[in-house]
């Protein structure tokens, strides 16, 4: 068998034998500096920025609300089920969508709508990311499939950067199969190495930090 | 050296646009990492590299219980892992899963792994449709071409080059603007994510206390590869593995700058496992292909065994003067560059293409920018050494052997060399370089036609290094 052949082949390179044990690897190398709020959206913002990317700071939830329903204007959008979604009331947006009789229902409307609408999990301070994990709260392809996609974040899960994501979810396939880290809208350079964005993914990215959690 | 593909050469070095956008686009990626990897921008540069590099050369050193303990961890999540020893056997696991599951069409995200191994051909031997879905690789595979370069594939395209492409292979109207270029690629390619059975991608980093694939892409099409379609293979080589996620950060922070610039790229994604209770999309079977093919030769070779901490971030490509005249086509692997030039050999062996470890200066630009910091001179130099031996024992190119061994003669006899060096001196035309090529009276057997085709003697100068010395005038102080 492969798998047999394979690791003799590996234990007999490295002069080990069956069963024998490593040592402990090298120590971590996580390094999480204590960053206070207000440095964190400074920094998230410059990064998403230099990305062409937006951020808009709101103070409670009901804004996030309109300004939700302004950016989207009535055009489709397709939300995730996240809890502070609808405690922000985007589901009752007109023209956004969120629950769907089956999943093919669901891929169809992902894959037409004009907006996907997601919260996250984490924003990471220092590149402008976000994270999202795939499970009952939020999905891979809402902020994948559609041309524009926007975050709606409370401040508190602003952290400082992967370092402290690390800290925070040490082993993250014990919480999702997908942990996806967004830095900024999808783009390319392929050809004469002009950048393009919205290659695969949404081309424009919209982060809405909400200070009080509903 | 035999077998240098001279005639290709010398037709990429004459070709003054080719040399002209090779050039820009590495250059452009240098001055991208310069900024990103700088002191100000990323004061632990240093130690992120000395970090990476202990990650890698523990992880190797012990790569039987990390792919064991990986192995359990993909089980765990109800993935599964496939062992396999070539290329054909990867393309065997797929051919069989497709049949049993009735897939036809299959989406693929850029992997090297796969392009080393051919997968796309095999596939499409026994009538299975592979489609690459990161931009440069889907213009390379329209024009059946080889990736040019690691991360840039179609770096060697021009927008004309890609209208012309477009409008033959696609049928679609004659568009010569980049940004409408990349929206009808983007709708076709659309089509190709949602019809299709199986998504292919390779990896980055597996990780051993996850059982999860980390990769890492800027287009969004790995992402859709193994979101969309109902079955994900990864494919990557047994390499890949390091031992926590917790290392991950160490990796990425190094990885995206120092392949284009980017303090992280648009999208990473761990993955572990088809979706889960709860999940409204992902695959609903997810499989790991381990691939050995040749790389346990390698980690044989305690010498060597440090090219496989390879990251495959293309810095030592762009940095390289060698690739920065004869692009990524001329070497004979799909790996180009000096990462190439070691890799390369793992499959072949050396004396496959004896020239390869020599296509470099060893001005140790590799090196100085490598992220993991693999010692890519040295290791050139090892290849150099082994040519040599093999050469030998194969009674091959005598005649160069021959001459450094009369040269040997000369050097080791003080007196004498002198004599000649002084004779020698007396006969050449003075201040003419290229003047062993032009010079009438000297016998010129093949293989130092061979040599001059490349290079030439400087002329002497008048007065000899000996000469010079006894003459010079006395230190002060002394």
């Amino acid at each position: 068998m492969s798998r047999e052949a394979i690791l003799w082949r590996v234990r007999s390179a490295l002069r080990r034998t069956e069963g024998q044990a490593a040592p402990p690897p090298p120590e971590l190398y996580l390094p999480v500096p204590a960053v206070d709020l207000e440095t964190r959206i400074a920094s998230f913002t410059a990064a998403l920025e230099a990305l062409s990317g937006r951020v808009i700071r709101v103070a409670r939830p009901a804004e996030a609300r309109s300004v939700v329903a302004d950016l989207i204007g009535g055009a489709s959008a397709v939300a995730s089920d996240s809890a502070f979604l609808r405690a922000c009331g985007i589901p009752s947006l007109p023209g956004v969508c969120w629950e769907f009789a089956s999943a093919a229902a669901l891929r169809q409307a992902r894959a037409e709508a004009e907006f996907g609408i997601t919260s996250a999990h984490y924003a990471l301070a220092d590149t402008g990311s976000l994270v999202l994990m795939s499970g009952f709260e939020e999905s891979r392809l809402v902020s994948l499939l559609p041309p524009k996609h926007i975050a709606v974040v409370p401040e508190s899960r602003l952290i400082s950067g992967l370092d402290e994501l690390l800290t925070l979810v040490p082993t993250p396939a014990d919480r999702t199969s997908a942990m996806t880290i967004i830095t900024g809208p999808s783009r390319t350079a392929d050809i004469e190495q002009i950048l393009v964005r919205g290659v695969h993914g949404p081309g424009v990215i919209t982060v809405i930090f909400v200070a009080a959690s509903a | 050296m035999t077998f240098v593909p001279l005639e290709s050469i010398r037709k990429t070095v004459s070709n003054q646009k080719l040399q002209s956008a090779i050039y820009a686009s590495t250059g452009r990626l240098i001055s991208k990492r310069r900024s990103t990897v700088a002191a100000e921008a990323l004061p632990d540069y240093q130690q992120l590299r000395t970090q990476a590099n202990a990650i890698k050369r523990h992880t190797l050193d012990h790569l039987d219980v990390y792919l064991e303990e990986f192995e359990r961890n993909v089980k765990a999540h109800r993935g599964k892992v496939i062992w396999c020893e070539t290329g054909a056997d990867v393309a065997d696991f797929i051919l069989g899963l497709a049949k049993e599951r009735g897939a036809k069409l299959i989406v693929k995200s850029k992997s090297m792994t796969t392009e080393e191994i051919d997968l796309n051909e095999r596939l499409e031997q026994h009538h299975l449709e592979a489609v690459e879905t990161d931009l440069g690789e889907y213009i390379v595979q329209l024009a059946h071409e080889r990736p040019f370069h690691i991360v840039a594939p179609a770096l060697h395209k021009t927008r004309y080059d890609v209208a012309d492409l477009f409008t033959k292979k696609l049928g679609v109207e004659r568009e010569e603007e980049i940004e409408k270029q990349t929206m009808i690629a983007r709708s076709v390619l659309r089509e190709k994510f949602l019809a299709a059975d199986l998504g292919v991608t390779g990896a980055n980093f597996l990780i051993a206390d996850s059982g999860a694939a980390v990769v890492v892409e800027n287009e969004g099409n790995a992402r859709l590869s193994s979101s969309a379609p109902k079955i994900h293979v990864v494919v990557a080589g047994i390499e890949k593995l390091i031992p926590r996620a917790r290392d991950v950060p160490v990796f990425l922070k190094l990885l995206g700058r120092s392949a284009t610039g980017q303090p992280l790229t648009v999208y990473t994604s761990f993955l572990s496992g088809p979706q889960r209770g709860g999940e409204s999309d992902g695959p609903r079977e997810f499989y790991v292909v381990l691939l050995d093919n040749g790389r346990t030769k390698l980690l044989a070779d305690k010498d060597k065994r440090e090219s496989l901490f390879c990251i495959r971030c293309g810095a030592c490509l762009n940095h390289c003067p060698v690739y920065r005249r004869i692009g990524g086509h001329n070497y004979p692997g799909v790996y180009s560059g000096p990462i190439g030039a070691i890799i390369t050999p793992q499959y072949h062996g050396v004396l496959q293409d004896p020239w390869l470890p020599y296509a470099s200066s060893l001005c140790g630009a590799c090196a100085e920018v490598c992220p993991v910091k693999i010692d890519i001179p040295r290791l050139l130099l090892e290849l150099r050494g082994e040519v040599a031996r093999g050469q030998t024992a194969k009674h091959e190119n005598g005649a160069e052997r021959r001459a450094f061994r009369l040269f040997a003669w000369f050097a080791t006899r003080p007196g004498l060399y002198a004599f000649a060096a002084a004779i020698g001196a007396m006969l050449a035309p003075r201040g003419e370089d290229g003047w062993l090529r032009s010079w009438p009276l000297f016998p010129r057997p093949k293989p130092l036609i061979n040599w001059l085709s490349q290079r030439d003697l400087p002329a002497p100068a008048r007065q000899s290094f000996r000469q010079w010395w006894r003459a010079r005038p006395p230190k002060a102080g002394s």
